[in-house]
């Protein structure tokens, strides 16, 4: 699975749009994670998950940062994304699982912040996009 | 069995009760034919399904999409029962449609994302939680008669 051409556009073209709201976007995912899939509260036994909690919201901004980042280098994942994708190969060992849900709640928030931008075209791209990057960051699982 | 508690529940039909449930419905079947078009081997004998516009613009779509979420509305009546409320849909899916049940669980996904579109905001993390477990109640109900 690669991404076409006007996919590539339209993944950058909404990143533009959601740049500016990067830290509420990624907390806001991380929120609806926790809520509809306690499980990947195992994860982050030292966190304050409450909202609006600081903690919270630098792990949202970081996330989200690094989706800017895996847009900015769109044509070359695998490389661009090479610590992130020792960093959960080796350390954080998530469950590739959750990956899907992280994309799905990433999803859910584009379309709940951006209903006029969210059209099937950019949901279509962005859930590909999302998808690549999940198996990129699997990548050296085993 | 599907668990809300008092609140989830209230959210569920709150929420439900604001939307235009025909649109959800295009728009979730519309929208799991664009973003997963495997999905379309089910429907080849709908037309053209070539493009977004031509899935979003699709009349047997969207009636199929009112169809479908008129059944799902049904489950939400009787979130106690899924299992009973969906067991003949599920013989029919398995038996004569024969759809992967993976089919259930994005679909599910869709109609979430599509209740967020419409929403927004109203879609608090909370709301969604509490259609995540509905949306999952059916599928499992859905799946429940396979063999």
């Amino acid at each position: 699975m690669s991404l076409l051409k006007n996919e590539r556009a339209i993944i950058m073209s909404m990143w533009d749009k959601m740049a500016s709201q990067a830290e509420a976007i990624g907390t806001e995912t991380l929120e609806r994670l926790f809520s509809s899939y306690p499980q990947t509260k195992t994860y982050f036994p030292h966190f304050d998950l409450h909202h609006g909690s600081q903690q919270l919201r630098a792990h949202g901004s970081k996330i989200l940062a690094a989706v800017g980042d895996a847009v900015k280098n769109i044509d070359n994942l695998a490389s661009a994304m090479t610590k992130l994708s020792e960093l959960h190969a080796y350390i954080l060992r998530v469950d590739p699982v959750n990956f899907k849900l992280l994309s799905h709640c990433l999803l859910v928030t584009l379309a709940a912040r951006f209903p006029a931008e969210f059209t099937p075209e950019v949901h279509e791209a962005w859930d590909k996009f999302l998808s690549i990057l999940s198996s990129v960051l699997t990548e050296k699982y085993r | 069995m599907v668990h809300l508690t008092d609140a989830e529940k209230a959210l569920v039909s709150g929420l439900w009760g604001k939307v235009d449930v025909d649109e959800i419905g295009g728009e979730s079947l519309s929208s799991l034919l664009v973003v997963y078009p495997w999905t379309q081997r089910f429907f080849e004998h709908f037309g053209d399904l070539s493009s977004a516009s031509a899935v979003m613009n699709n009349a047997q779509v969207k009636a199929h999409g009112k169809k479908v979420i008129h059944s799902f509305a049904d489950g939400l009546k009787h979130l106690d029962n899924l299992k009973g409320t969906f067991s003949s849909l599920s013989e029919l899916h398995c038996d004569k449609l024969h759809v992967d049940p993976e089919n259930f669980r994005l679909l599910g996904n869709m109609i979430i994302i599509a209740l967020s579109h419409h929403l927004g905001k109203e879609f608090t993390p909370c709301a969604q939680a509490a259609f995540q477990k509905v949306v999952a109640g059916v599928a499992n109900a859905l799946a429940h008669k396979y063999h």
